[in-house]
């Protein structure tokens, strides 16, 4: 394969998730080894072993996991690896002097000596690109960096990257979002399955071609869906109050989900949407506030009580908490309700039930897998987040808590997993929605209710909810 | 209240008590640099055991302190080396490595010590002296306390300075914990995790194997097998109450060595009916109430155990 | 695929525990060189104390008992991402539970007797491991630290109890222990002329019975579940603390039932005796049976055996019984970093992966 980058060009490398753009990039940062090929800088071949390496020739990448350290202040994680000092002793002065200078250079303000951790995510990525260009990166690489970011923060970072451009420095720019690309894009390379398929520019493409070059086949680029039919209340969250740390991470959150409708809630990621989430779970101690689930207090129920009353989690980490990779599929399919017949006799497990049960889902739910005996870890990302939807759905929940159900996934099974939300609400499931792809929010809910700092700041209806309003209040407009 | 004070003897109370934390802080600052760097480092007993045999040893052979404390640091830096590679390189569990060395330790004394030292009847090499710094020395209260004590006391007392200056104001300090909190994010700032860890893994057998040496040249001038009795654990304990830090770790070690002082002192000079094992029992079961009370907001290095795996 | 699988199980539940006993013995030969004394002649002496020589065999074997009860107890804990080393106390705490009620009670029935004292001396060590693991579930102790200090402190209590007149202590003896258990208790001798006692076949009844609990019951998975992924199965509905509590108390069964057993089999009472090193010998026999009940087995045979032999060698060639502590660490390198024995083999990578003993997410800090 071969890609090519122009000083003063913003380069889009646009694929789906494991399309190997990630891969690539590591493999020019020096983060990972090419099998064969090389690497040229400035028309030179160059051997790039090491990110030290990357760093000498002026290439700076910023990740998609920010690469800083929490505890350390914003001057120390600048600096890091290229410290100023006096005969090993640091000078912090120096750095904070150096920051103070970098940031007024490029107009991108940030207090040198707080700590990392009490950022906004939108300002972390602020010090990643300043660590980058401390370093003296001519060359930067941008590693799905709006996935954290509101609608007006995205619009902000665009503006950076023209303004870096505008230098004559050289953008690469990964996504897999296709109007990020359009927006900011003179060049655009497609991926698919470890390779390229397509150089092309925005002029030259439009959606519709990038997303059948991405996927291999043409995209509905939007869901299908009927208009809701709210039933009952399924599931009542009252003044719910979740302290960390002593902060308040989520303040006084009320919301209803009905029968048959999904309630979306948007929301910058760590606004507090993840506590909500475990605290309607019972995986989280909550200061006040109560969980009403079908009519029923459950707010002082163990998790165990308050899944098999009727509520089903998919987790927005499915390998923290969705998955066993080194169980079996089978097992896996069964997590929640391993001692419950038919499943467990005595304290005996009853292997016949669980394979039967295994088999069925796996068919049902399109799990590709030769056996339900294999770990899952030997599953693809998206047929596991399938495994964790077909257990959920297939113990038949009165709601269904999903939180980011599609992150990582292919378009495949992203379809997929859409398609089953829609039609299990259709059969009256309650669904609360979590997700910070702000457009999955918008396509699927009925209703939408916008997070931010812990609250819920707005509930809007689905159908009319605007993107830039809903991006706006997602920043604490009011 | 006059007798009861010169009974109990505050001065000499504190003095015993700033000794006998001497193997618990080194053990305590050997683990906590190992541990800011992100390896857990539970095979100090097995470091300080080595140490207090080689040490013992090679003071012996040669009938030189110096050469022995010297043998002491090279010993615990070698079979710290071991966890490094173990840990470092072919990613084994470090809590497994650990044991590994505590085992380790105990058959490597064990086998030398009966082949080589217990059969001798020389004389050995004796102790440290002690040393009163002039005029500091003289201090009512402080000087006893300070400034009357033997070499390996005088070290870690330093020791405490050195690491705390090392860890928190020196580039070095920052890649340190910079590897211990986050690899992935030091490796691409441009650092070596592997070295990095490697020093510091080298480095904490060296603070334990001196801590060794207190045992065999400093309290009483020879060798018992299994004579560190626990003090590795204990001083990683002190380090986790310590919260990771130097000052801290001391503070703790101190508390720890206090409190069998004042149980023993209680026994001796008041004659309180506790059974003698109950007394033995304090240290360890403190230990137990502050790890289990100290957890609770604990701040250890967020990548500590984890093996780092270059992509 | 399958093809593939299999020789991976073959070298890894195989041909890598061969090797790193094999390679434990060059390094513990290579030290014995190093003090000068002849390693094969430590060895020979070793073999012929642990075999050959007489009665050597059915004591190797009532060595052995205690350490399928102990390396059973330790692999538990291991399947749940625990890491108990303190087998030892555990088995101190055991035998005290045991001894005292096989001690007290008088005239009733063995068939009474020994399950009685069996079920005293596991319930003292399930309580005291569970200490260990209620400490780790509600406060994040971690339970290495835990564990080790319960130790000590099970060694001075064990002290404290048999030297105290009025308590453990029985009246005019010359060295302090307690009195000896009631005849109907002792298990018996199933060999004769040996000291081959009944605890034999309760080993070997017991590794089935763990491999049971583990792999077929929804305890064993649970524990599994745990040791694996603590943050998916709490989100599954599982009590993690209460998971963890559990299998350090099960752990702590297994080594007290290893403390009574030797008591009502070999000792008859309880001496104010010292560490014997018995939770390193555990977790070295645990991991070199990676943690399978079935491996547990011969790994602890061969522990009974080095045991066995170790004074026989000692009072041969006096070589330090230490010698196999050596033994020991050098096995669990082998076994714990493959990586060593492929490079060591020029194997193909990947066959083999790391031990990893504790769970990846949620770990408390040692």
């Amino acid at each position: 394969m071969d890609l090519e980058v122009q000083w003063g060009e913003v380069h889009a490398l646009l694929g789906e998730n494991g399309a190997g753009k990630s891969t690539l990039m590591n493999i020019v940062y020096g983060l990972a080894r090419a099998d064969a090929g090389t690497v040229e800088f400035d028309g030179k071949p160059v051997q790039v072993h090491s990110p030290q390496d990357a760093i000498r020739l002026g290439i700076g990448m910023v990740h998609q996991h920010f690469m800083l350290i929490p505890v350390l202040t914003v001057a120390e994680n600048i600096v890091l690896g290229h410290e100023i000092q006096s005969a090993g002793v640091m000078d912090l002065n120096g750095a904070y002097l150096a920051v103070r200078k970098l940031s007024e250079r490029y107009g991108l303000q940030v207090d040198p000596k707080t700590r990392v951790e009490d950022l906004p995510v939108g300002i972390q990525q602020r010090v990643e690109i300043l660590k980058a260009l401390y370093r003296g990166a001519r060359l930067l690489i941008l590693d799905e960096p709006t996935a954290v970011l509101t609608p007006q923060e995205i619009a902000g970072l665009f503006q950076i990257v023209r303004n870096l451009t505008a230098e004559g420095n050289a953008v690469i720019f990964i996504t897999h979002k296709l109007a990020e690309v359009m927006a900011v894009a003179d060049k655009i390379t497609v991926m698919r399955r470890g390779k390229i398929v397509a150089t092309t520019t925005p002029k030259e493409s439009k959606p519709p071609d990038l997303a059948r070059m991405m996927v291999g086949r043409p995209v509905l680029l939007r869901v299908d869906k009927g208009p809701a039919k709210p039933g009952d209340v399924m599931l009542r969250v009252e003044n719910l109050v979740v302290m960390d740390r002593r902060q308040t991470v989520v303040d006084n959150v009320s919301l209803d989900v009905r029968a048959g409708e999904i309630l979306g809630v948007a929301g910058v990621e760590g606004n507090g949407q993840n506590e909500v989430v475990e605290a309607i779970v019972g995986l989280r101690a909550t200061r006040a506030g109560h969980i009403v689930l079908g009519g029923r207090d459950v707010s002082r129920r163990s998790t165990r009580r308050r899944l098999h009353s009727g509520l089903g989690l998919i987790p927005a980490d499915r390998h923290r908490q969705g998955i066993i990779l080194e169980l079996p599929i089978s097992d896996n399919l069964i997590l929640n309700r391993y001692d419950l017949p038919p499943y467990e006799r005595w304290i005996v497990r009853q292997f016949r039930a669980i394979r039967a049960t295994a088999e069925r889902l796996i068919k049902t739910f399109d799990i590709r897998a030769q056996s339900p005996d294999q770990p899952a870890a030997s599953l693809s990302g998206g047929n596991q987040q399938k495994l964790v939807v077909a257990r959920e759905l297939g113990a038949g929940p009165k709601v269904l808590i999903a939180s980011q159900p599609t992150r990582g996934v292919d378009v495949g099974s992203i379809e997929f997993i859409h398609r089953q939300i829609i039609s299990q609400r259709d059969a009256g499931l309650g669904v609360l929605l979590v997700s910070s792809e702000l457009d999955e929010v918008l396509a699927l809910a009925d209703r939408v209710a916008v997070m931010y700092r812990g609250r819920i700041v707005a509930v809007l209806d689905g159908e009319g909810a605007d993107r830039d309003r809903v991006g706006l209040l997602m920043a604490g407009a009011t | 209240m006059n007798t009861f004070l010169s009974q109990l003897d505050p001065v000499s109370l504190l003095s015993i008590t700033l000794v006998t934390a001497t193997p618990l802080t080194l053990a305590a600052l050997g683990g906590m640099i190992c541990e800011r760097s992100g390896v857990v480092n539970i095979a100090l007993e097995g470091i300080m055991l080595t140490g207090a045999f080689v040490g013992y040893a090679a003071a012996f052979a040669t009938h030189n302190l110096w050469l022995g404390v010297l043998a002491a640091i090279a010993a615990g830096m070698l079979i710290a080396g071991l966890h490094a590679v173990l840990s470092i390189n072919f990613l084994v569990d470090q809590i497994v490595s650990g044991t590994v060395i505590n085992i380790l330790a105990v058959g490597i004394t064990g086998v030398f010590y009966r082949q080589f030292i217990e059969s001798q009847n020389t004389a050995g090499p004796g102790t440290f002296p002690q040393w009163n710094i002039p005029v500091l020395a003289d201090i009512p209260v402080l000087g006893p306390i300070f400034f009357q004590n033997q070499f390996v006391t005088y070290a870690m007392l330093a020791l405490i300075v050195i690491v705390h200056f090392t860890l928190f104001h020196t580039v070095w300090g920052l890649r340190t914990r910079a590897c211990g909190e986050h690899p992935r994010a030091a490796e691409t700032a441009g650092i070596n995790v592997y070295f990095v860890r490697y020093v510091n893994v080298i480095a904490s057998g060296a603070l334990a194997g001196l801590g060794g040496a207190y045992f065999s040249l400093q309290q009483i001038g020879n060798f018992l097998p299994g004579m560190t009795g626990g003090r590795g654990f204990i001083g990683l304990a002190a380090m986790i109450f310590g919260q990771w830090t130097p000052l801290g770790a001391f503070l703790a070690s101190l508390l720890f060595s206090g409190s069998d002082q004042v149980g023993s002192r209680l026994q001796s000079v008041f004659h309180v009916a506790i059974p003698l094992q109950f007394l033995g029992m304090l240290p360890y079961i403190l230990t137990i109430v502050v790890v289990a009370g100290a957890m609770g907001r604990a701040v250890a290095p967020a990548a500590v155990g984890r093996p780092y795996k270059k992509s | 695929m399958r093809e593939r699988l299999r020789i991976d199980w073959i070298l890894n539940a195989i041909f890598v525990p061969l090797v790193s006993v094999a390679a434990g013995f060059v390094v513990a030969g290579i030290a014995v060189a190093a003090t000068g004394a002849d390693p094969l002649a430590a060895f020979t002496a070793l073999f012929q104390g642990a075999f050959t020589n007489r009665n050597a065999f059915p004591e190797t074997l009532v060595s052995t008992v205690p350490y399928v009860f102990l390396g059973l107890g330790v692999a538990l804990g291991f399947r749940a991402g625990l890491f108990n080393i303190g087998a030892e106390g555990q088995f101190y705490i055991g035998a005290l539970a045991g001894v005292f009620v096989a001690y007290s009670i008088h005239g009733l029935p063995a068939i009474v007797e020994i399950p009685t004292a069996l079920v005293a001396g596991m319930a003292g060590g399930f309580v005291w491991s569970a200490i260990a693991g209620f400490l780790k579930a509600r406060f994040g102790a971690h339970e290495v630290i835990t564990t080790i200090m319960l130790n000590y402190v099970a060694f001075l209590l064990a002290n404290y109890l048999v030297d105290t007149p009025g308590l453990m202590l029985a009246p005019n003896v010359s060295t302090p222990r307690t009195p000896d258990v009631d005849p109907n208790a002792l298990l018996p001798i199933i060999f004769a002329g040996s000291r081959l006692h009944f605890g034999f076949i309760l080993a070997l009844i017991a590794v089935p019975l763990v491999w049971f609990l583990i792999e077929r019951t929804t305890i064993g998975f649970q524990l599994r579940a745990v040791g694996f992924n603590q943050g998916a199965a709490r989100a599954a509905g599982m009590s993690v603390g209460r998971t963890m509590v559990m299998a350090m108390g099960l752990s702590g069964a297994l080594a007290g039932a290893a403390g009574i057993v030797q008591v009502l089999g070999v000792s008859h009472h309880m001496t104010d005796s010292v560490a014997a090193g018995y939770g390193f010998d555990a977790i070295a026999i645990a991991l070199l049976a990676r943690s399978n009940p079935w491996g547990i087995l011969p790994a602890a045979l061969l522990f009974g055996a080095m045991h066995s032999g170790a004074s026989f060698m000692q009072l041969q060639t006096d070589v330090s019984s230490d010698l196999i502590s050596i033994v020991q660490a050098s096995v669990i390198i082998f076994i714990a970093a493959p990586a060593i024995v492929r490079w060591i083999f020029r194997l193909r990578p990947e066959a083999a992966r790391s031990v990893q003993i504790t769970s990846r997410e949620a770990e408390t800090p040692v």
